[in-house]
This record gives structure tokens, sequence and C-alpha cells, in this order.
């Protein structure tokens, strides 16, 4: 932006645009400062900041590889991916497309009545007749534009031999359409462009609404595999090295990954010996030493040394992908309520034309003349459109997850919402879900002249227990000594020396009961416990699902001796020791029971009962596996949101159970009237229009349903 | 009746004009980060010039 701007350079050097993800803007400070600082790097031309995705976009000189600009960006304070570009654009599209559609339809949709209002006012003879040319001129291009998705999926469905919820809406528009334009022809008094046009702009809202809200998930899957490495270092025959893109990657190369590298590709070990940070894939964030025959995933981090790997999956095999095709099936919909309401207008599209076409026959046998019968059977058509059942379940879905998202719960898919209002028992982990999961250092022992050494070294390590060390350190206003020879030796500790002393963090000798890191200066020694802080208001969490009628108790892989403590403190029931089986047995005990519990967990462990559980939900701070099995992601240090979801879920049932309600009952009046004549097109588009419109208005009742 | 001849192509200039206005502002990502753009307002310049 405001880079010194030098436009022959500019216009010579073809730009490259790369994309990163940047989780950690948070203000407008981040923008400006992003936006302002990275401009002045020579070779970068233009840097956009989003602020809603989270990504910064950067248009620069080829010359500058992606680990310039994320050591720039890591510079500047902000952790950055890089992001590949734009893999999901497809999906972007389609909402795009619905979205103009919608606005056309809107446009077309207020200028027709517009006109009408003054046909229905009493115009008559050539006014009239004007008046309906010009509907038609406005009407045809804007059915023809914004029919386009009904039009192409009937014909789909059709092709198949099968029929769905928009044959029955493309029939009643083109027919609509035609009996108008015939009616235009001829001098006739009625016109139903209006109709066409609204039934197409309220049908195309709401499938808007529903794209918008299936992109959202799709852009969570985006980031999953944005994590997996772009491109690898491949050895060559000749023993040289060439970069290739994750995509071009085959089965049998051997790529050589560097330090820090993430890997592209799944593999085995041929050469070499490391640590992966495999905290992507199983949250354990202690690394993993690998050597030659180890298994590799793509995703993880090489921390160490130089490793070369032989394939073995590539791009679309690898498992990462495989998780992530998972979760986008899994989006697809599980959500009970959708499949009714698919059932039912699958089932009501057929019973709709056999309605219109009985009531066409039934009307020309009684004598009504073929133009009158045919309008009553054009009404029937557009006031039976299930959309306010199509509508039911998505609308009060999309405005419940948009309601929690800002109180930091994240909902994978309306389905969840239904699994989530019918728990009744919750089962909850220890480490990390009841706890922060952090561990926080007891410093009482450790001497004054010992910390600034200590913190010194803890920041040479990534391991959890350094962490967690200098951070508390850091809190307190310590400033790390000088040292030197640092080094890290993986599963040891760190050592150095500070003015030719020998310091060192180690492990404590004796495997102690709970987790510690021993300080050593010299020949002095201190141990340094830590604890595991309980979240700050899990009492009033488990108060208030108390008070949704919900059992709680832990569920616990730690031994008893730890879990108790803790259960004694929340007076809760709690079983230690329990192994992953022993969990999805006890699962299964209660789904026995008829029972339906949720699962509150975040490790690796809790995995099979996350997936296997009626509902689930887990911490922000949780492995990504943990996080794709639950159903709901809760971020912060508080407990609530756990209540919260299973409060607003229930609320969103009973919503949505209205919904249903209302749109069955509106069916069973408008339905009769319509047979027996006394609705005609136009006003069957208003009733089916309102209709709709009463579903969202009863769903957005739920954007202040979650404070 | 006259006056038909000049309000009724207004009208529909108008609206016309006011799709138009969204086409491009669909295509010139103006929805793309809404968040974003609210907070812009808040950086202070500091162009050197």
């Amino acid at each position: 932006m405001n880079a010194p701007l030098d436009h022959a350079s500019l216009a010579a050097a073809p730009a490259v645009d790369s994309r990163f993800t940047v989780p950690g803007i948070k203000c407008a400070g981040c923008i400006g400062k992003i936006e302002r600082e990275m401009a002045r790097l020579d070779g970068v031309q233009t840097v956009r900041v989003n602020f809603s995705a989270k990504r910064v976009a950067v248009s620069h000189d080829p010359a500058i590889g992606d680990e310039a600009l994320i050591a720039a960006l890591a510079g500047l304070g902000f952790e950055a991916q890089p992001v590949a570009a734009n893999p999901l654009a497809r999906d972007d599209e389609e909402t795009r497309r619905l979205m103009r559609a919608t606005a056309v339809a809107g446009f077309g949709m207020m200028n027709v009545m517009l006109l009408s209002v003054s046909v229905w006012s009493g115009a008559a003879g050539a006014t009239r007749e004007l008046f309906h040319w010009l509907s038609a001129l406005i009407a045809l291009p804007v059915i023809a534009y914004a029919g386009r998705p009904f039009f192409s999926s009937a014909a789909m469905a059709l092709r198949h031999g099968r029929t769905n919820m928009d044959v029955p809406i493309s029939i009643g528009v083109v027919m609509a359409t035609c009996l108008s334009l015939y009616e235009t022809a001829t001098g006739g008094s009625q016109a139903y462009f209006d109709g066409a046009t609204m039934l197409l702009f309220f049908l195309l809202a709401g499938r808007a609404l529903d794209a918008m809200m299936r992109g959202r998930t799709r852009a969570e899957i985006g980031a999953l595999l944005s994590r997996m490495g772009r491109s690898a270092g491949i050895v060559q025959p000749d023993g040289t090295l060439r970069r290739v893109e994750a995509e071009a990657l085959e089965p049998g190369m051997l790529m050589l990954v560097a330090a820090g590298e993430a890997l592209a590709a799944d593999g085995v070990v041929e050469d070499g010996t490391s640590a992966i940070d495999n905290a992507m894939l199983t949250g354990e964030s202690v690394p993993q030493p690998v050597a030659a025959g180890s298994t590799v995933h793509a995703g993880t981090v090489n921390l160490a040394q130089p490793l070369k790997v032989r394939v073995t999956a590539a791009a679309q095999d690898t498992a990462i992908a495989e998780i992530a095709r998972l979760m986008d099936e899994a989006g697809q919909s599980r959500s009970r309520y959708v499949r009714i309401a698919d059932r039912a207008s699958r089932l009501y599209a057929p019973a709709v034309h056999t309605l219109a076409a009985l009531a066409f026959a039934g009307w020309m046998w009684a004598g009504a003349g073929w133009h009158q019968s045919l309008i009553i059977a054009i009404a029937v058509l557009i006031i039976t459109c299930p959309c306010a059942i199509g509508l039911a379940v998505p609308a009060a879905q999309v405005v419940a997850t948009g309601a929690l998202m800002k109180r930091g719960l994240l909902v994978k898919d309306g389905g969840a919402l239904e699994r989530l209002a019918e728990v009744d028992t919750a089962l909850f982990d220890k480490t990390g879900t009841l706890t922060l999961g952090e561990p926080q250092p007891d410093l009482s022992a450790l001497p004054e002249r010992a910390q600034p050494i200590a913190l010194a070294l803890a920041q040479h390590s990534r391991h959890p227990l350094s962490r967690g060390l200098a951070a508390a350190l850091l809190r307190q206003g310590t400033v790390p000594a000088s040292l030197a020879d640092v080094e890290e030796q993986v599963g040891h500790g760190v050592s150095g020396t500070e003015n030719g002393v020998p310091v060192a963090l180690v492990r404590p000798p004796v495997a102690e009961a709970t987790q510690a890191t021993r300080v050593q200066i010299g020949k002095d020694g201190w141990t340094v416990p830590f604890a595991d802080a309980v979240r700050p208001d899990a009492a009033q969490a488990l108060a208030a699902l108390g008070a949704l009628g919900l059992q709680s108790r832990i569920l616990s892989g730690d031994r008893i001796e730890a879990v108790a403590p803790i259960a004694r403190d929340l007076g809760l029931f709690a079983q230690g020791s329990v192994s992953p089986q022993d969990k999805l047995a006890e699962l299964d005990r209660l789904a026995a029971q008829g029972r339906r519990p949720l699962m509150v967990g975040d490790g690796l462990n809790d995995g099979p009962a996350l997936a296997a559980a009626h509902a689930s939900i887990a911490p922000g701070t949780a492995s990504d596996i943990s996080q794709q099995a639950a159903d709901a992601v809760f971020v912060g240090a508080s407990l609530m949101p756990v209540a919260l979801a299973v409060r607003t879920a229930r609320r969103t049932m009973r919503i949505v159970r209205q919904n249903f309600a209302f749109a069955i009952a509106y069916n069973l009046v408008a339905v009769p009237l319509a047979l027996v004549g006394r609705v005609t097109p136009l006003i069957a588009a208003i009733a089916m229009s309102v209709s709709s419109l009463v579903v969202i208005a009863n769903s957005l009742r739920l954007a202040r349903a979650a404070r | 009746m006259t006056g038909l001849a000049f309000l009724i192509p207004i009208a529909l200039g108008l609206g016309l004009a006011g799709l138009g206005g969204f086409f491009w502002a669909m295509r010139d990502g103006q929805f793309d980060d809404l968040d974003g753009a609210a907070n812009r307002i808040l950086i202070d310049d500091e162009d050197e010039e």
C-alpha cells in the first residue's frame, strides 16, 4: 500500500501471488501493521489482509520464497502458514451464482410488482396491455436467468427418472409464465409474472442461505488441508534435488525433508534420525523420535535433522486428505430433520403433481373451461411448493450456529445441533477438558538466581513443560540469562553453559507421579513440579448442565488418584484408568440403557469415544483428530459453552418443530382453498412467500438464544 | 399517459443501476472481507511523503 512505488520495475517483474493463513489477526492494528511492514520488504508489491478469513494475500517478486515471507510475518509477531491457491473456489462460485440469481430475481420481482399494483388498482384497456407487455419484457429474461438453478436440477432429476422439489417448482413457473404470455398476447385481464418472479426470489434466498452455511464448513476443511506441505525436495537418481509440488508427488519418490519443514506426503523414513511434531495429527505435543523404518505422515513437521523419506502415499491418498474427505462427507448431512424434509419433499413432489393434474381434470369435468382449470392447477402447484418445509430446518440451524459462534462455540453441522439437543448424560475427560490442559509450574522451590537461567533454557525447547515454564517465568517478569552452547537433545532436555558453568533443564532422575522438570546449575539442582488447573467456571457450567437435566460424570484415562481430587472438588462421580476401549464400552452400555451420552474430551484416546457418542464436544486445544471427530469445538478457558451448546441446541429443535408444524398447518389450510379455486396464482405466490418468511422470522429468534 | 413514457424507463433504469451496482460490488470483492472493512477505518495513515 505505502510501498515506495517504482513503476518501471513494477511493470517489468511478473508478480506471483501467495496466500497465508494468519490466525493471529485480531484487530485493526494487526491489519495496519502487516500491510505497512510487509509492503516495505524488497520485491513485495501489494499486501492485502482479509480480516474475516484471517488471511494475507501477498503479490511479490517470484525471487522471494514463501519461507522468507513467513519469516517476515513471524518477525512481526504473526504465525503464518501458506495456503494452496484456493482449492475450493468452485464452491465459492456456487454461492456467488445463487447470490447473482437472487439479485436478478429481486430486481424482477420489484419491478413487475410495481406494474402489477397499478393493474390491480384499476388500470384498463391500453394501459393494462402496455403494463402486461412491460412485465413480460422484464419477467422473461429474469425467469430465464434466475430460474436456471431450478430448471437444471429438475432436468437432471427427470433424466434419471426421478422427481425432486425442483420439478413442481419448474413446472409451476414455466406454466405460469406461458399462461401469462398467452393472456398478454390475447389482451386478457390477468397475468402472473409477478407470482412467478416472487416465487423464484424467495426460493433463491433460501438456497443462498443454505449454500453460505455449507461454504463455512468447507472453509474449515480447507484450513485443515493447508497444513500439508505444499511442495517437497525430491532426490533425483543422479543425486540432485528438485522441488516438486505436493500434487505431483508419486509413491516411490525419495523426499529430502529439511528441519522445520512440513511433510507433503505420507512415507517411510529411509535415512536419518530426527523428531517429528505430530501435534497436528494426534495432539501429542511431545515430539516423536523417528529413525529409518518409521512411518511419517503428511502435515507433521520435522523438528531436528534432515530426513530422507520414501513416499508411500501422496496428494489425495494421504491420511490428512482422508480425514478432510471424511469430514466433508459428514458435513453433507447427518441431519435427521433434513433427511425427513428431503424424504417428505420427495414423496411430496409426485403428490403435488397428481393433485394439480386432478384439480385440472376435475374442473374441466365440472365445466369450468380449460383456462380457468389451468389457473387453478397452477395455483395448486405454487401454493403447495414445499419451501417452508425445506427452509424449516436450515434457517433455524444457520441462525443458531451463527449465534453460538459468537460465543466461542463452533458447531460442525446442523445434525450436530439435533444430537446435542437430545443428550441426557455428560461424560467428561479430565486433562484439557475439565482442566485447562496447560501444565502450570510451581516456582516456589526455584531460587531467584536460577530463574533467568531456567527461562533461557526453556525458551530453547518446544517441549510442553518447557513452554509452560517459559510462559510462567515471562509472566513474572523474569529476564532470560544469556547462555552459550545451548543444545537440545530430543527426549533428554536442554543444556548449555553460563560463564563456563554447565547448566541444564532435564527430566527428573526418578519417574515421579506428577509431571516435573529439573533445573541444574553446576552441581546444584531443583525439581519444579507441574500441576494442571481446573477451568475457572467448571463448577457453574456443571451446575448449568444439571439444571438442563444432564447427569455429569468423569471418565478419565488417568489414574484414579489423579482424578479423585478434581472429582471431589466438582462433586462428580469419577472413573479412572479408563482405556479408549473401556470408554467405548461405557458408551455402548449407556446407549443400551436408552441414554444419550454427550462426550466432552480432548485427547487422542478420546477420539473413538467422541465419534461414537450420541454427541460430542472438544476444546479448541484438543488434537486435530479429536476436533474432527467432535460435533462442536469450544475455544477459550471457559467451560460454559458446553452448557450453552446444549441449551441452544434444545431451543433450536423447538423452533424447528414449530417451523414444521407451521408449514404443515399452512398446507392443510391453503391446499383445499386452492383446490376449490379460491386462490389465484398471485395470491398463491404471496401465501407461499409469506409462509417462508414466517419460518425465517421464527428462526431469527434464535439469534438471541445464545445469550 | 405521456408521463409514463418518462417514469417507467426511469424506474427501470434505477432498478438496473442497483442491480449493476450489486454485480460490480460482488465481482470487485466488496463482500469478501466485511469485518475487515469495519476495522480498517481505525488504521492510522502513515504516509511518508
